[in-house]
């Protein structure tokens, strides 16, 4: 099928890129526009791998399309943080050791960094309730969980 | 090298992954109105509706379906609305699971949906799943499509030879099977009010929260009614009519429950598959029908 244009905000910068309709959101971002953090693992929504945020909502992008993607205002790994200036979750993760092999890591920064924006001060229970929809094969889930809760204090302090 | 928003640093050159995709070759449509989507899948023997696509694109992944034209519906106003009609709940098609999770009018008009909700997938599908593509998949494990049946939730079916309204156990025929025609496109989802002094239950095992059930069970109880329901454990998502039998007339007391759970399990006809033997199935069903029984009622079974 012929490609279409794709025209959306990545990362607060307006870009194009080429897409025919069965070009997954997740391959888009990596070959496309040459994103490269957004990591693909099972492809069928099941790790959580692939995880970016659509219009201020954490979603499978192995579940979307590139075209249905046009309009859209998409946040990647890439967007939250630089080495130099890590986003607090970053730095959180960073000094509860909360990775490994860092596969994983990309979305689960997406899906938290959106948690956190909608519910500032979420339960441990509700961060592993929402933890559940991303696999981690190496670090375990307990340094994680405590990274999320101490990023979730030291932003609502900044705000305070 | 790359920039922090991906723009190549260095000159571009064709890049020899693109073309290595997962999905079939398909068209793609996104119709502006419901009439608009209707006319397109008429037209296409081989065209798809796809709505937030989480059932469909795995298995548009895994090339088990390969249809000549997807038809968006995302675009849909008139698909995503939560309403109350003569007292019953009303989810347009295309109304996303979280949707549901923030609605004030769902917590209040269905006790049971809301709480089903925690245990439909993950954060992430939630926030683009949708009611009616969940339905029209039909996955037999599936929460929604069991809290619709046990609700006795009616699915209306649209085509552009006109509509028609199927009860839930109309709808559902069978694994993956509903009685969706290729020309129709689910639309709503219609729940009957939810009877003020009613009481209810629901439970489920799965290996982690929002993970499909191995099985699970719900329970309603009216005045002089009990609707007892397994899912899990067949082809689709089904009430027990031996088990509901056992109850009627009758005061729920240990005794009775107990009854019913065991009846419940013998009811079942499960298959086993890598997650569970049929015999854990039907052990399980007792024990589930047991708990949701007990917790509706407030008797208490186990010491």
């Amino acid at each position: 099928m012929t490609p279409r244009t794709v025209k959306l905000r990545v990362n607060g910068e307006a870009r194009e890129g080429q897409a025919e309709p069965r070009l997954l959101l997740a391959d888009f971002l990596r070959h496309e526009l040459h994103l490269t953090g957004t990591h693909v693992g099972c492809e069928h929504g099941v790790c959580g791998a692939c995880t970016v945020i659509v219009d201020g909502r954490a979603m499978r992008s192995c579940l979307m399309f590139a075209v249905q993607a046009e309009g859209t205002e998409i946040t990647t790994v890439e967007g939250l943080g630089t080495p130099e200036n890590l986003s607090p979750l970053q730095d959180a993760f960073h000094r509860h050791h909360a990775l490994q092999c860092g596969f994983c890591t990309a979305g689960i920064l997406t899906t938290m960094t959106a948690l956190l924006k909608e519910e500032p001060d979420p339960t441990p229970d509700r961060v592993r309730e929402v933890l559940s929809g991303n696999l981690c094969r190496c670090t375990g889930y307990i340094p994680i969980v405590d990274a999320v809760l101490d990023a979730a204090e030291k932003i609502r302090a900044a705000k305070a | 090298m790359w920039s922090a928003s991906g723009r190549r640093l260095r000159a571009s050159s064709a890049n020899p992954r693109a073309d290595q995709v997962k999905p079939p070759p398909f068209d793609y449509a996104k119709p502006a109105s419901l009439s608009e989507a209707l006319e397109l899948l008429a037209s296409d023997d081989d065209a798809k509706i796809l709505a937030g696509g989480q059932s469909f694109v795995p298995v548009l992944n895994f090339r088990l379906a390969s249809p000549s034209l997807l038809i968006d519906i995302n675009g849909l106003a008139e698909l995503g609305r939560i309403s109350l009609v003569d007292g019953g709940l009303r989810l347009g098609a295309i109304v996303r699971y979280r949707d549901l999770e923030d609605s004030e009018l769902v917590a209040a008009e269905n006790p049971l949906l809301a709480h089903a909700l925690h245990h439909i997938a993950h954060y992430q599908i939630r926030n683009r799943g949708t009611v009616g593509g969940s339905s029209s998949h039909a996955d037999p494990s599936a929460e929604f499509p069991a809290v619709s049946a046990l609700c006795g939730a009616e699915y209306v079916l649209q085509s552009i030879r006109g509509s028609r309204v199927l009860p839930a156990d109309e709808f559902f025929l069978g694994a993956l099977t509903t009685a969706l025609e290729a020309d129709e496109i689910l639309t709503e989802i219609r729940f009957p009010p939810w009877p003020r002094d009613r009481r209810w239950a629901f439970e489920e095992i799965a290996p982690r929260l929002g993970d499909f059930a191995i099985l699970g069970a719900a329970v309603l109880l009216d005045p002089g009614e009990t609707r007892i329901l397994v899912f899990g454990a067949g082809d689709r998502a089904s009430r027990l009519p031996r088990a509901e039998a056992a109850l009627r007339g009758r005061t729920l007391d240990k005794a009775a429950i107990l009854e019913a759970a065991k009846l419940a399990s013998e009811e079942i006809e499960p298959q086993g598959d890598i997650h569970a033997t049929a015999e854990y199935r039907k052990a399980m069903a007792e024990v589930l029908v047991e708990r949701c029984l007990e917790r509706a009622s407030g008797v208490k079974v186990v010491a």
